[in-house]
């Protein structure tokens, strides 16, 4: 029988996983205590910091909600109804889920490339040139569009193409088209959720490329479920679980370190099994 | 024959008679049952479809004798004249239709948005949907008496009052029309609006609407399809005018108004002139039909 | 973070001071960011936009609320007057101010439930047609480019070719009808000119592509799996319609020929122009009659105060009469939705 991240005895101890220290600055401080859609408990106990300037890796099998944390640090889980949750999320010491706080201006700061492709039906220049356009940039909009879509290794194969439409593009393409789009105009922290799970190797080996880049300015947190991915790019991982003791599934933080100890020297015995593949 | 032989014969005989029969038995009862009520089914399509082909068939022979540019420009004879047309009836149907689509285009798309988008889930909205619903069946007589009510007392008969009550009902398809086809963007998409930081009228301003422009296009179009055929609120907001519209305050001739008024006279010069203005006017509700589907075919 | 800058980052997020602010956030975030709040304008258009289609959407429940205001205030005085002998009185004279509208009602109610029952089996009828795989694609296009056809033809145009085509036609039927078998109340009088059967043809022909379209919505609402178990078991295919579908679709079926039945009560101009006009009270089909509706439409326009005041309280009924008729459709048609929900 496979098995998979499911704890019976929640013995875990939150405690202990929180007990990473980061060694920067900590640009988002995310102290998730519970995360509720409705009734449903869908995390707990997910301290998160994520430093600036570096790769921080949510890893974790399905359903251990690295997602549903994700989203929580731009408030894009805003958009859903029934989300609530006690704990606070703070961008640079600012709760961003203060009473008076504009998640309008949060997600400005804070970029997210979603795991489906999901460009707009215009043309693949206005696609990247979007967020330039939306912040009102006066400058160049074809050196910008044009080096997001570079970045993004999708340039050479749009550049003759600019005026088609973005949803004419295939799968991969378009993934690398919303990439484009998030990083054009740099913000400052990008949250990637699953971003090459369509790419082929190739295009995945261009975007981790990108994502290397992109960490000497910016900040990066990055969902992925394929581990080599978070041992090649990530600086810090996260490891998340699931934990059925209570009849439901909550996801929550097990481990968190940096990448190298994570994978070779892990605290935690789920954490070991799971980067030995026992289960997935 | 042999014993074997026989015996085999008859072990091949019992087998064939228990086996079932498979192949096509078209006068066994059950068959046969369907197949007299798929022949009913086709006579009663067939029936339904008559009527469609006669008024096509009316309209090209009558209509279409008729049919000439002094139909299409003249005014309206009296009694006993001869020739004449229908100018200004088609100048008026098209002007009211207009009027009604400038006021009801605007505040059906707007309340689109609300429901759609804004706050779909709200009561008002939950409210809103269902008046609308509601008024997609709304007696189109009782938007002229309703127009009549509100303005004609107060400022007379005119033009004015014949697209308001126009207006009144193009409102309700328009407004389901375009919810439907904001409803239809897809999620993830608004989801890449917001999450680029968007606020919500600029997700709604760059990523619904133009996304969704195709079917809101095709939900006005019907509705102006069918304003054009109305006659019932027109007969006492904008009455009927021999003349040339002269201004939005007058009453006016409308196609529809014409066809009723000739339609009941004993000259045969009226009728042939209504069957015209019966072409001219299912063309025009067909143009608009084929506008509707043309815009929507969406984009990729 | 330091104080006066945390309060100036404060400030930034909540979307005011941007210019100077948000320069501050970038020199202590990234290199080169171009994001930044969105202007005051933004906000602003953002906030007006929002409070605009709010109002618009209330604008459409406020509309219901003004029509039914405007046209029950009208009406009023007239249900003061004549009270329910409105209802039951069978004479409309303006001239002596008697008004009754009960042959119109009944020529409301006989005629549209006489289009129901044609339309309504032609209705469902085709919309079986259309959906239970009867045609290739090609031909199933062709009809339901005929229904939306006939959806498109204006009242005025039905009723002008109902005059001149219809009723020519329908003579010779009538008078053999009535000839042969007029002892049954339906045939009981001759077909002069306009009248009931005309009318109710033509209503019929009208309400046939609402009745067909909402059943096609019905047919289409069955989950295949139905469709599945049906013919799995060896059904010929009318079995599976008439055994499976049909009962499946019959709440979308009912609030189809309720629908159905809403519009008819309201339609005007055909009904007008076929029906003759005429005050009485008569079960048959060749008798001319009057409606609710084209009562409205042959009077107003002439109509001094008094009389007018006399149809504000006839439209008033022909308004509650379709708007309840209309609620009972609809709230069948919710019914079935919600019920499809579950069982997908």
């Amino acid at each position: 029988m496979s098995a998979t991240a499911e704890v019976v005895a929640s013995e875990t101890a939150a405690s202990e996983a929180s007990a990473f220290a980061p060694l920067g600055d900590v640009v988002i401080d995310c102290d998730l205590q519970k995360v509720y859609y409705g009734d449903f408990l869908a995390v707990r106990d997910s301290s998160v910091p994520i430093e600036k300037g570096k790769i921080t890796g949510f890893i974790g099998p399905s359903g251990c909600g690295k997602s549903t944390v994700l989203r929580s640090l731009n408030r894009m889980n805003d958009l859903i109804p029934i989300f609530r949750f006690e704990g606070h999320v703070k961008y640079h010491g600012q709760d961003i889920y203060g009473r008076k706080v504009d998640p309008v201006v949060v997600r400005r700061y804070i970029g997210m490339v979603f795991q489906q492709p999901n460009p707009f039906s215009m043309s693949i220049y206005d696609n990247v040139a979007f967020g330039l356009r939306l912040n009102r940039y006066k400058g160049n909009l074809d050196e910008h569009v044009q080096k997001a879509l570079e970045r993004a290794a999708l340039w050479n194969e749009v550049k003759d193409k600019l005026k088609n439409s973005g949803l004419s593009l295939s799968g991969g393409q378009q993934q690398r088209l919303c990439i484009a789009r998030a990083i054009a105009t740099e913000p400052d922290v990008l949250l990637m959720d699953e971003p090459c799970s369509a790419l082929d190797p190739i295009a995945t080996r261009q975007v981790e490329e990108l994502m290397l880049e992109l960490k000497e300015r910016y900040t990066v947190a990055l969902v992925t479920h394929n581990m080599q991915q978070a041992t090649r790019v990530a600086d810090t991982t996260a490891f998340f679980g699931v934990d059925i003791s209570e009849g439901g599934r909550t996801g929550y933080l097990v481990e968190m370190g940096q990448t190298r100890q994570i994978f070779q020297d892990p605290r935690e015995t789920l954490t070991r099994q799971y980067v030995a593949g026992e289960f997935s | 024959m042999s014993r074997l032989d026989q015996i085999s014969a008859a072990v091949l005989e019992e087998a064939r008679m228990s086996m079932p029969r498979l192949e096509r038995q078209p006068f066994e009862r059950r068959a046969m049952k369907s197949g007299i009520l798929t022949g009913l089914t086709w006579m009663v399509a067939i029936l339904g479809s008559i009527p469609l082909f006669s008024v096509i068939y009316m309209l090209a022979i009558k209509g279409g004798a008729r049919l000439d540019l002094e139909a299409l420009t003249a005014l309206p004879p009296a009694g006993f004249e001869t020739g004449g047309g229908f100018g200004n009836a088609i100048v008026g149907t098209l002007v009211m239709v207009g009027i009604g689509g400038i006021t009801s285009i605007p505040i059906g798309i707007l309340a689109a948005v609300y429901l759609a988008v804004l706050g779909p889930y709200s009561k008002l909205a939950g409210i809103s949907r269902f008046v609308a619903k509601t008024l997609t069946g709304f007696p189109s007589i009782l938007a002229g008496v309703f127009t009549y009510a509100i303005l004609v007392i107060n400022f007379g008969y005119s033009a004015l009052a014949g697209g308001v009550s126009l207006a009144v009902l193009m409102l309700p398809t328009i407004v389901l029309a375009a919810e439907e086809a904001m409803k239809q963007v897809p999620q993830r998409m608004t989801d890449a609006a917001f999450g680029i930081g968007c606020t919500r009228t600029q997700v709604i301003w760059k990523v619904v609407l133009p996304t969704g422009l195709p079917g809101i296009l095709t939900g006005v179009m019907l509705a102006v399809a069918g304003a054009a055929g109305e006659s019932a609120p027109l007969l006492f907001t904008a009455l009927f005018s021999n003349y040339y519209l002269s201004g939005l305050t007058e009453p006016t001739a409308s196609l529809s108004i014409l066809i009723y008024n000739f339609s009941a006279m004993p000259f045969e010069n009226q009728i042939q002139l209504a069957w015209a203005a019966s072409l001219v006017l299912v063309l025009i509700v067909l143009v608009f039909n084929i506008l509707a589907r043309l815009f929507g075919r969406p984009k990729v | 973070m330091r104080s006066p800058t945390r309060s100036l980052i404060q400030a930034t997020f909540q979307g005011r001071h941007e210019s100077m602010a948000s320069n501050l956030i970038k020199s202590n975030t990234a290199a080169e960011s171009v994001s930044g709040p969105p202007s005051s304008g933004d906000y602003l258009a953002d906030s007006v936009f929002r409070a605009i289609a709010l109002t618009c959407a209330a604008l459409i429940v406020l509309l219901i609320a003004y029509i039914l205001w405007e046209i029950g205030g009208k009406a009023v005085p007239a249900m003061r007057e004549d009270g329910l002998g409105f209802i039951t009185g069978t004479t409309w004279n303006p001239n002596r101010d008697q008004f009754g509208v009960l042959p119109e009602i009944w020529g409301t109610l006989y005629s549209s439930l006489l289009a129901l029952i044609i339309g309504g089996l032609f209705g469902v009828s085709i919309a079986i047609f259309l959906t239970q795989d009867f045609l290739g694609s090609r031909v199933t296009a062709v009809f339901r480019t005929i229904v939306e056809l006939l959806a498109a033809i204006p009242s005025v145009v039905y009723g002008l070719w109902g005059i001149y085509v219809l009723i020519p036609l329908l003579r010779p039927v009538a008078d053999w009808l009535h000839a042969h078998l007029g002892f049954i109340p339906l045939f009981g009088t001759e077909l002069s000119g306009p009248g009931l059967a005309p009318a109710a043809l033509v209503l019929a022909i009208m309400i046939l592509p609402t009745v067909a379209a909402i059943s096609v919505d019905a047919f289409r609402r069955i989950p295949y799996k139905v469709k599945e178990a049906a013919f799995g078991m060896g059904t010929t295919r009318w079995e599976a319609i008439l055994k499976v579908m049909l009962p499946t679709a019959s709440s979308g079926l009912l609030a189809a020929l309720v629908l159905g039945f809403g519009r008819a009560l309201g339609e005007t101009m055909a009904l007008a122009m076929l029906i003759g006009n005429s005050n009485q009270i008569s079960l048959s089909l060749f008798a001319p009659a009057d409606t609710l509706a084209s009562l409205l439409a042959s009077n107003f326009p002439e109509a001094g105060p008094v009389e007018v005041r006399a149809l504000m309280y006839a439209a008033m009924v022909l308004l509650v009469i379709t708007f309840l008729v209309n609620v009972v459709g609809l709230g069948i048609q919710q019914y079935t939705m919600r019920k499809f929900e579950g069982k997908k």
